[in-house]
């Protein structure tokens, strides 16, 4: 086979691929999900028109922004070829940690101006620090991150429930300050603050993807670890960073869903991993690495909102929701598979 | 009648002609050697033999029948067996479990129980044929790659193969088995079993054939027995004109300045008080059989397996406790001896690879913000230095380049670097004597600006026609060293098999 290749591709002489039908370059489209997200919501307007409301749109933007943060941190843990199956647990210790700080009942800084700045620090941290744990043990254990994460994962879940017995005596920490809630709800100059947190992590992830160092390191490491080594890269440090951006990403979806919920609550995105996973995957990332933009993450977080929308305007049961959001992401991956087949890559 | 004749066999990928009209006989007992360029059709032919691709075009006749296999099983039912270079064995298996995985002979056709005393047997009667003294139930990555190669003809005579395809076969073998592999040769083809071998190593193909066939750019040059052949006409015959001398000549000499100075370096287990220097200017070159330790060497110099003891000095400044990163920066590069796994990003695209060692200089320092624009002409500079087509840089993957261009990306990627010492394992190894002309002349090119040079190779004429000094190594010491002038080939057979001070472990 390496000759066939060699002979056709190898010299890269007198061979240009001939234009590729339409249905082929649809496939390999960049913005493949964004399209079919576009269809499928015209397609779904005359079934439930209540999809096309306002109401829906607020909706959809709510499930939306903080999906789309914590999905773009796994979408850089899915380029090194790793996977954070610990980002719900992230999510739940940061909103407990970060409500303790900030909680107007009994918490340390109640009434306190200096409440949400340090509320919000706190929750980063603990972001940073699971995250930090997770990247240490894959990169320098040498540990598989799908173990490390999953023990992390069920560790932190656990401890969240914990923490919150002991400062509460009911199962969440409310009486958030009104400055922290606001950036879940509010908005400058009519666009969603929850929105301009969004962008701002979406671009600052991105710029690290395409334009930095690190980002070209972490794409080498997801498509081979070994020759990137031997190129001289130390590759436990983009590793570690890796795990530490994700960890940020759940700490900063966190501080969405707490302040959405104004609430801080230790089964906040308890069910959401799926999602997480699907949305990166259906965008078009690899799981086998070194593939994967964050653009392709924002549509597919798009695609899979909508659909989860529709399917509850339709009135489907939640158990019918899970089959059909597991059987399109299924196809995605099938998608993803006949790709590569077609580029050969 | 031939046992197998194949007549006008084209194939074309993607609409491109690869193979044209290609004519091949082989008679029953007799080795037919395959020889051509990469990319000239050799694989193509033999896949198409072996089931793996169908032809476009032509027929093939198997004891004057026509043969024409679906799949790789349908060939292998017809009694053809393909020895790949990449070895299809399951490390995990033992020896046993691999021979018989097409299918485990069971106790009784009814009930799913492994008749594992029948596998025994036959495993024991096999291995016997191909002289490998080993227990059948050895797992297969406890075996050298030269074991390995026998349990895969192994493998294909218990399917009762009638042609064996070798692609390859010796690349990594040591002389020894080398040796033993022509030796079964010899009684394979005793057997009447029909033997298809391809190789870049032209003096085998001498040694070995009845008749030799030469491919280029997917036709076929010419065919006949192996007395109408010489070295010298195989190779203008597959370049398509004579390529003169193979080690161009240097003008410059090696400087007295050392630039690398490694001293009483230890590994336990590995390689034990290996003190040379590397001059400015200089090629040294590490001979010594497969295990010697050359490596090993090469791989503690660079910094990628740690050391216990010694110094590795660079310009007289010694790196201490160091890793790759470190000696990169130091001022070395390091070619793999296996590119595929070590020394390309084989599913990205050529730029990738060859940005690697080079993103951090031309990157600001604190953000690592990298200067695409100043990466992008750098590469094709570069690539343009080492004869790569540089519209392909971003477009085309490595893994779908010949195994010489591959090579070429390694190299440049490097060269970016400007380095003071470069180590190269294996430069040309599974790469055609076109390619390896030019990677020849663009070592001399890299002393003549003064760079150090540590080059390792099996091939005893690649040392002898590049070096200025050969270190030999046996058992992870030095045991030899060899001026220009004073190179003598038996003198350093000698030296490679002679035992150091350490007592044979």
């Amino acid at each position: 086979m390496t000759d066939a290749n060699a002979a056709t591709a190898g010299t890269g002489v007198a061979r240009r691929p001939k234009r590729r039908p339409l249905w082929q370059r649809l496939l390999l489209s960049e913005y493949l999900v964004l399209w079919l997200s576009v269809v499928y919501f015209a397609i779904m307007v005359p079934i439930v028109p209540a999809i096309a409301s306002p109401e829906t749109f607020r909706n959809i933007l709510s499930d939306l922004l903080p999906l789309t943060v914590v999905a773009i941190g796994q979408t850089v843990i899915l380029i090194i070829a790793g996977i954070d199956l610990s980002m719900p647990a992230i999510i739940a210790m940061a909103s407990v940690v970060g409500a303790s700080v900030m909680t107007g009942t009994g918490g340390p800084l109640a009434g306190s101006p200096a409440a949400m700045p340090l509320g919000i620090l706190t929750m980063l941290a603990v972001g940073a620090a699971i995250g930090w744990f997770n990247g240490f043990c894959v990169a320098r254990l040498k540990m598989p991150s799908f173990m490390v994460t999953l023990t992390t994962s069920m560790f932190f879940s656990g401890v969240a429930i914990w923490y919150v017995t002991l400062r509460s005596t009911t199962t969440s920490i409310a009486n958030l300050p009104r400055s922290f809630v606001v950036i879940g709800q509010g908005d400058i100059a009519g666009i969603p603050n929850s929105l301009w947190l969004t962008l701002l992590i979406a671009i600052g992830v991105h710029l690290m993807l395409t334009r930095t160092v690190l980002g070209r390191h972490l794409f080498a490491i997801g498509v081979n670890p070994r020759a990137t080594q031997v190129s001289g890269v130390v590759i436990a440090r983009p590793i570690l960073l890796a795990f530490v951006v994700s960890g940020l990403c759940a700490a900063a979806g966190s501080i969405l869903y707490t302040g959405r919920l104004e609430t801080g609550s230790p089964i906040l995105g308890s069910n959401i991993l799926l999602d997480i996973i699907g949305a990166a995957v259906i965008g078009g990332t690899s799981l086998f690495g070194g593939k994967g933009k964050v653009i392709w993450t924002v549509f597919g977080v798009l695609f899979l909102v909508l659909l989860d929308q529709s399917l509850k305007l339709m009135g489907l049961t939640l158990f019918m929701v899970f089959a059909i959001k597991g059987a399109v992401i299924l196809l995605a991956a099938i998608v993803d598979a006949a790709r590569t087949r077609i580029t050969g890559r | 009648m031939p046992l197998l004749s194949v007549e006008n066999l084209s194939k074309s990928f993607f609409g491109v002609e690869v193979l044209h009209g290609v004519h091949l006989t082989l008679e029953a007992g007799a080795l037919l050697g395959l020889v051509g360029e990469n990319g000239s059709g050799k694989s193509t032919t033999m896949n198409l033999v072996g089931g793996v691709l169908q032809p476009d075009a032509g027929t093939m006749l198997l004891d004057g029948r026509r043969y024409a296999p679906a799949n790789p099983g349908a060939a292998q039912a017809a009694g053809i067996a393909f020895i790949h270079q990449e070895l299809n064995l399951f490390p995990n298996l033992t020896i046993e479990e691999n021979i018989f995985i097409a299918g485990f002979p069971r106790r009784h056709p009814l009930l799913p129980m492994i008749d594992r005393a029948r596998i025994r047997r036959r495993t024991v009667e096999l291995l016997g044929m191909v002289d490998l003294a080993v227990a059948p139930n050895t797992p297969v990555s406890r075996l050298s790659q030269g074991e390995r190669q026998l349990v895969e003809i192994a493998k294909a005579l218990n399917t009762d193969a009638r042609i064996i395809i070798f692609d390859e076969p010796t690349t990594s073998l040591t002389k020894y088995e080398i040796d033993r592999l022509f030796g079964i040769i010899d009684r394979l083809k005793a057997k009447q079993i029909g033997i298809i071998y391809i190789s870049h190593i032209l003096t085998d193909v001498m040694q070995l054939s009845d008749t030799i066939a030469v491919l280029r750019d997917g036709h076929l040059i010419g065919q006949g027995a192996r007395d109408e052949f010489t070295i010298d006409r195989m190779i203008s015959m597959m370049v398509g004109r004579s390529i003169g001398q193979l080690f161009p000549s240097r003008d410059t000499r090696p400087t007295d300045e050392p630039v690398l100075e490694v001293e009483a370096l230890t590994a336990p287990g590995i390689i034990r008080n290996v003190t040379f220097t590397v001059h400015k200017g200089e090629i040294v070159g590490l001979s010594g059989l497969m295990g010697a330790g050359r490596s090993e060497t090469a791989r503690l110099v660079f910094g990628l397996d740690p050391h216990k003891s010694g110094q590795v000095r660079i310009d007289g400044t010694d790196l201490g406790d160091f890793d790759a990163h470190a000696a990169m920066r130091a001022g070395m590069a390091f070619l793999t001896e296996d590119r595929r796994a070590e020394g390309l990003l084989m599913n990205s695209p050529i730029f990738d690879t060859e940005v690697l060692p080079n993103l951090e200089r031309h990157a600001s320092p604190r953000l690592g913000w990298i200067d695409g624009q100043a990466l992008g002409v750098l590469t094709t500079e570069y690539s343009r230095r080492v004869q790569l087509n540089t519209e392909d840089l971003k477009t085309v993957l490595s893994r779908n380049l010949s195994g010489g261009n591959q090579q070429k990306v390694v190299l440049a990627k490097w060269l970016m670097r400007g380095p003071k010492l470069f180590i190269l394992d294996e430069p040309t190894r599974g790469v055609d004597v076109g390619a390896k002309a030019e990677i020849y002349k663009i070592i001399n090119s890299l002393v003549a600006d003064g760079c150090g040079v540590l080059l390792i190779s099996s091939e005893l004429e690649e040392l002898t026609g590049m070096c200025d000094r050969i270190l030999v190594m046996n058992n992870g010491e030095i045991t030899g060293s060899f001026e220009r002038g004073g190179f003598d080939p038996e003198a350093m057979l000698e030296a490679a098999m002679r035992q150091g001070t350490r007592a044979s472990a």
